[in-house]
C-alpha cells in the first residue's frame, strides 16, 4: 500500500548535520580559524568582498568559512547579510589619484611620473607547485627581506590624466546638478542603463564571466585595441561628510584595484578621433576583476560612441542581465527544485503527440 | 473602404531633410502620391534614397520636414505628430514595408503561414481555420505552393522569401506599401517573374508603392512616376516614360545611357 | 503558535523594504496582470528558488495570519519545508496545511484544488514573470509590446503548435489574459489550474524575486488562457482516479512503484487527498501541522 512521503522535516534538519561534518572535515586537522582565512586567503576574501558588496574582510573570511570555500556561495552569504543593513548615508566619491600605491603600472608607457611599481604579484612568477608550502608554516628557504624600493609619492598623476593634458583622451562633464547615481540594490535594472548603473552592476558582477566576456572583445567579438592605461593597487581613503559637522572626515582605509583601460577610438561623424576609456574597480587585490570590468565597461559603451552593435559583450541586455553570480546560480541550481507536476503535463503531453503521430497526421 | 478624397493625395511629403554629423543625407525633398500610383525612388548608391524611403516610412525620423498620410477618415494627418502606438499601427495595417533582404522582414524560424497570419492575429483575429485558409490564398496570390505553408521560410529560395515578404505585408490590405530595392540581389530571372507580380497586385489591389531601386529597368516596368536623386537631392521627377525617353537633368541623361543594351 | 526568534525585524525584512514591496504590490493590484518592477532584495534562500514569493508573503504577513506553504500542490516537500521554517522563525505564526483554514497561501506551481474564499490571499512564486521571454529575450521590447497591447507574437505561437502538433502544446505557464488587456505568465502551474484564476475570490499576487517583478489578480477579475475559437483551450484529464482518495477532478501526480514501471496516479495537493480520505475513514491519523520547532 503506498503511503504518501513524509518527513521533509526530518531530511532538512538531517543534512544541516551532514553539512556541519562535511565542513569541519577530518576533526583530527586544527580547524581553520577565519583569522587565518582573512590572512593567508586574501585574493579569496577580495573577491567575496568586491562581489558581496560589502568592506569587511572578516566578515567575508567568516563567508569563506562557512560556505567551506565556495567562493560563489561564501558571496551569497555577504549578499544577503548586506540586504538588510541599515543605510547610514553616502561617502565622498574616492579619490584613488590620492591612494596609497603598493602597485602601479602601466602599458602604455615605458616610465611615467611615479614610477612603475612592480608590487607583489604573481605575474612574474613560474608557476610551479611549491611543495615547501606542504610544510605547515615552516619555510624551508628563507625567503630574502624585500628591497625597500623608492616609495611611491603620495600623489601620482592618473596616466588618463596625462593624455588628457594634450586632448587625447575623451572627457566627460559631470551632468548638471550631479545627480546622484541609481542604487542598483534598491532599485530594480531597467533598460537601456546608462554608464553609472552598468558599471555598478559589472562590479558585483560575477569574475569568470566578466572575464570571457573581457575575453570575447579581444578575440575578434567587437575590437576596440586596448591598452592598459593603468592599473593601480594600494589603499585609498574613505571619507564622509556628517551633516552635523559638514565637513569631510576620514573614516578608514579601504584597499582597492583600479584599472584604466585605453581604447583607440577612430572618430565618428560627431566626435574627433581620440583615446576612449573602459574602467574597472575592485575590492582588494583584484587585477583580473578590474580588468576584465574595464574591456566590458568599454564594450558595453559601444552604442554611446557610435559603435555598431554586433558581439554579445556590446550588448546592454545580454551582459547585464547575465552578471550577476547570485541570480544565475540560483535559477540554474533550482532546476534541482522538483518540477514533477510540470513534468507530469509534459509526459502527457509527449504520449499524446506519440499518439497523433502513430494515427493521423496534424491538421 | 471608404473612397479616398480625390482633392488631396495619399501621401504629402514636404521638405525632408536629413544630415549625419557634417554630411547632409538629404536636402529638402518633396513630392505628393495619389491613391494607387506608383513611384519610383531612383539614384545610384549614396544618393539618400534609401535615407528618404526610411525618413518618411517614419523608420528614421528626418531633421526636417513633414510627412502627411491621408487616413482611412479621409484626413491628412502628419505623420510625426502621431504616437509610438499610432505609427506601429500604421505600419502594420494601412502600410507594409519590403525589405531588400527577405530576412529582415519575416520571421525566418516561423512557417509561412504564421508569417502572413501575424498582422492578423496581431488585430485580433481568432479563428486558426479562417487565419490558415487567408494565409493559404495569399501564398497561392504570390506563387507559393500552398502546401509549404507549415514550412519555415528558412527553407525557401531567395525570391520565395520575398514573395512571402510580400504576402506577409498585403494581408492587411494596405493602401501604400515602401518597398526598398526589392528585387536587388535575386537572380536575373527571378527578378523578372517577381517584376510581374509586384506589377499585377498594385493593380489589382490598386496599391500606392514608393519603390527604390537603382535599376531603371524597375521603375520602367512599375512606376507611373518617378524621382532621380543625386547626391541627396531630387534632380528630376516626372512620368516614368518621360523621363526615361527624355531626360532633361544632365544626370538622368548620364543614368539612362549607362543603361546596358540588350 | 510557536516563537519567533528575536534576531530580525518580524518576517525578516526591514520596514522599509516592506513598504517598497507594498507599494509595488497596490499598482500591481490596481493594474491587473501588469509586471511592476520592485528593488528585490538578496534574501537567505537563492533567487529562483522563490525569493519572490518569499519577499511578497513577508510584506503582507501579519501576526494574525494563518500561513500554508506548499509546493508542487505538497505542504510536506523540501522546499516547502524550509520556507515554512524560514516564516515560523522570522514571525511565529500559526501555519496549517489545512487550505480552508490558511489567511495566506504561498505556492510554487500549483493551485490547491480547495476553492479559495474571500479575504484569503495566494501568493506565487514566479520563475520567469514575462510571458513573452521565449520569443523575445529583451525586455526593453517586451516592455513596448506589454505597453502597446500588442501581443501578435503570442498568437503567432500558438498557431505554430497548431500547425506543428494538431493542438497548443503548451501544457504548463499557460499564457493569460487579464481583464482584457495585459497578457501574464499565471507561473509555471499546470494548465489544469488555469481556470481557477477566474474570478477568483482570493486575492492572487505574483512574486518574481530573481527578474525583480511584481504582479497581481484582484479578486473577481476575469483571466482567460489564449487560445484560438476554434481550438478552445482545454484542461488535462486523467482516465483513472486518484489511487488513495478516488477523486476524479484534481490533478494527479505518476508514481512509479515498481521497477517494471508499474505506476499509480495521486492527488498532487496533499491536504485535498487527505481531507477526502479522512471524510471516508474519519479514524484515520491527521498529518502533523506543526512541525517540531527547529534547529536555530
Amino acid at each position: 500500500m503506498y503511503v504518501a512521503v513524509k518527513g521533509g522535516e526530518t531530511a532538512i534538519l538531517n543534512s544541516y548535520r551532514l553539512l556541519a561534518e562535511q565542513r569541519r572535515g577530518n576533526a583530527d586537522t586544527p580547524e581553520l580559524s577565519v583569522q587565518q582565512i582573512r590572512e593567508q586567503l586574501r585574493l579569496a576574501v577580495d573577491r567575496v568582498m568586491t562581489e558581496g558588496s560589502v568592506y569587511d574582510p572578516e566578515l567575508a573570511a567568516l563567508a569563506i568559512k562557512q560556505a567551506a570555500g565556495d567562493v560563489v556561495e561564501a558571496i551569497f552569504l555577504l549578499r544577503a547579510y548586506r540586504a538588510t543593513l541599515p543605510r547610514l548615508g553616502a561617502s565622498v566619491a574616492l579619490d584613488t589619484a590620492r591612494m596609497q600605491l603598493d602597485r602601479r603600472i602601466s602599458a602604455t608607457f615605458k616610465d611615467l611620473p611615479g614610477g612603475q611599481v612592480l608590487g607583489p604579484t604573481y605575474d612574474y612568477t613560474q608557476r610551479l607547485l611549491d611543495f615547501t608550502l606542504l610544510a605547515n608554516g615552516q619555510q624551508t628557504a628563507a625567503v630574502p627581506a624585500a628591497t625597500p624600493t623608492t616609495e611611491a609619492p603620495a600623489f601620482t598623476p592618473r596616466v588618463v590624466d596625462l593624455l588628457n593634458h594634450e586632448g587625447l583622451i575623451e572627457t566627460h562633464e559631470v551632468p548638471q546638478g550631479d545627480p546622484a547615481p541609481v542604487d542598483l540594490t534598491r532599485t530594480p535594472l531597467r533598460f537601456p542603463a546608462d554608464r553609472a548603473t552598468r558599471l555598478q552592476n559589472l562590479a558585483r558582477g560575477d569574475e569568470g564571466f566578466l572575464l570571457a566576456m573581457a575575453y570575447s572583445t579581444q578575440r575578434g567579438y567587437s575590437h576596440s585595441h586596448p591598452f592598459v592605461g593603468e592599473i593601480r593597487v594600494g589603499t585609498a581613503e574613505l571619507e564622509i561628510v556628517p551633516e552635523e559637522l559638514g565637513f569631510a572626515i576620514s573614516i578608514g582605509d579601504m584597499a582597492l584595484t583600479e584599472c584604466e583601460m585605453v581604447n583607440q577610438f577612430a572618430g565618428s561623424k560627431t566626435e574627433p578621433p581620440q583615446f576612449t576609456r573602459g574602467y574597472g574597480l575592485a575590492f582588494g587585490h583584484s587585477e583580473r576583476k578590474a580588468m576584465a570590468m574595464s574591456l566590458v565597461d568599454r564594450a558595453l559603451r559601444a552604442e554611446e560612441l557610435g559603435e555598431p552593435v554586433e558581439a554579445p559583450a556590446q550588448m546592454q541586455e545580454f551582459v547585464l542581465s547575465h552578471s550577476d553570480s547570485l541570480e544565475a546560480s540560483g535559477f540554474v541550481q533550482h532546476l534541482k527544485l522538483p518540477h514533477y507536476v510540470d513534468f507530469q503535463s509534459e509526459l502527457e503531453l509527449v504520449r499524446k503527440m506519440r499518439a497523433n503521430g502513430a494515427g493521423e497526421e496534424p491538421q | 473602404m471608404n473612397a479616398p478624397d480625390t482633392n488631396s493625395p495619399l501621401l504629402r511629403v514636404r521638405g525632408i531633410a536629413k544630415r549625419y554629423g557634417e554630411r547632409v543625407a538629404l536636402h529638402d525633398a518633396s513630392f505628393d502620391l495619389w491613391p494607387g500610383e506608383v513611384l519610383a525612388v531612383v539614384g545610384e548608391s549614396g544618393s539618400g534614397k534609401s535615407t528618404l524611403l526610411n525618413a518618411i516610412a517614419a523608420r528614421d525620423k528626418p531633421d526636417a520636414g513633414s510627412v502627411e498620410f491621408q487616413v482611412r477618415g479621409g484626413d491628412l494627418q502628419e505623420v510625426f505628430s502621431m504616437t509610438e502606438a499610432q505609427q506601429r499601427m500604421l505600419a502594420r495595417t494601412d502600410w507594409g514595408f519590403v525589405h531588400q533582404n527577405p530576412a529582415d522582414g519575416l520571421r525566418m524560424d516561423v512557417s509561412a503561414g504564421a508569417n502572413v497570419g501575424e498582422r492578423l492575429m496581431g488585430l485580433g483575429e481568432r479563428h486558426y481555420g479562417r487565419l490558415r485558409a487567408t494565409a493559404a490564398e495569399w501564398l497561392g496570390r504570390v506563387e507559393i505552393d500552398p502546401a509549404r505553408i507549415d514550412d519555415a521560410p528558412r527553407t525557401f529560395s531567395g525570391g520565395m522569401r520575398q514573395r512571402l515578404q510580400i504576402a506577409r505585408n498585403l494581408v492587411t490590405q494596405p493602401r501604400l506599401v515602401f518597398m526598398d530595392e526589392p528585387t536587388s540581389g535575386l537572380d536575373v530571372s527571378v527578378q523578372a517573374r517577381l517584376l510581374d507580380l509586384l506589377r499585377q497586385l498594385t493593380r489589382q489591389m490598386q496599391l500606392a508603392a514608393i519603390v527604390v531601386t537603382h535599376d531603371l529597368a524597375v521603375a520602367r516596368l512599375l512606376a507611373h512616376r518617378m524621382l532621380v536623386m543625386q547626391q541627396g537631392r531630387v534632380v528630376e521627377a516626372g512620368l516614368t516614360d518621360q523621363v526615361l525617353d527624355d531626360p532633361q537633368h544632365a544626370y538622368t541623361q548620364l543614368l539612362v545611357s549607362s543603361v546596358l543594351q540588350p | 503558535m510557536t516563537t519567533a526568534t528575536t534576531e530580525y525585524n518580524f518576517a525578516y525584512l526591514d520596514e522599509r523594504t516592506k513598504r517598497m514591496i507594498r507599494r509595488a504590490i497596490l499598482k500591481a493590484v490596481a493594474i491587473p496582470g501588469y509586471q511592476v518592477p520592485f528593488g528585490s532584495r538578496e534574501m537567505p534562500l537563492p533567487y529562483g528558488w522563490g525569493t519572490g514569493g518569499i519577499q511578497v508573503t513577508a510584506a503582507v504577513i501579519g501576526p494574525k495570519d494563518v500561513l500554508k506553504v506548499i509546493d508542487q500542490g505538497s505542504d510536506d516537500t523540501v522546499n516547502a519545508v524550509n520556507i515554512r521554517r524560514f516564516f515560523q522563525r522570522t514571525t511565529g505564526v500559526e501555519t496549517t496545511t489545512r487550505t480552508a483554514d490558511a489567511t495566506l497561501i504561498q505556492t510554487r506551481h500549483r493551485i490547491p484544488e480547495a476553492p479559495l474564499a474571500e479575504g484569503q490571499v495566494m501568493v506565487y512564486q514566479v520563475p520567469v514573470p514575462e510571458p513573452m521571454q521565449r520569443l523575445e529575450p529583451r525586455e526593453a521590447a517586451t516592455r513596448t509590446l506589454h505597453a502597446l497591447a500588442e501581443y501578435g507574437l503570442m498568437h503567432v505561437k500558438l498557431y505554430e503548435d497548431i500547425a506543428r502538433y494538431g493542438h497548443i502544446a503548451t501544457t504548463y505557464d499557460y499564457p493569460v489574459l487579464v481583464n482584457g488587456r495585459y497578457v501574464m505568465s499565471p507561473s509555471p502551474i499546470p494548465k489544469f489550474d488555469n481556470p481557477k484564476l477566474h474570478m477568483n475570490p482570493a486575492l492572487q499576487l505574483f512574486g518574481a524575486g530573481r527578474e525583480k517583478r511584481i504582479y497581481a489578480v484582484p479578486p473577481y477579475t476575469p483571466v482567460e488562457s489564449l487560445c484560438f475559437d476554434d481550438h478552445p483551450f482545454e484542461v488535462q484529464r486523467w482516465d483513472v482516479p486518484c489511487a488513495l482518495c478516488g477523486a476524479t477532478d484534481s490533478f494527479l501526480d505518476e508514481i512509479i512503484t515498481d521497477d517494471r514501471g508499474t505506476r499509480m496516479h495521486v492527488c498532487s495537493d496533499s491536504d485535498h487527498c487527505h481531507s477526502r480520505r479522512q471524510e471516508q475513514q474519519p479514524q484515520a491519523p491527521a498529518p502533523r501541522s506543526e512541525p517540531e520547532q527547529a534547529l536555530a
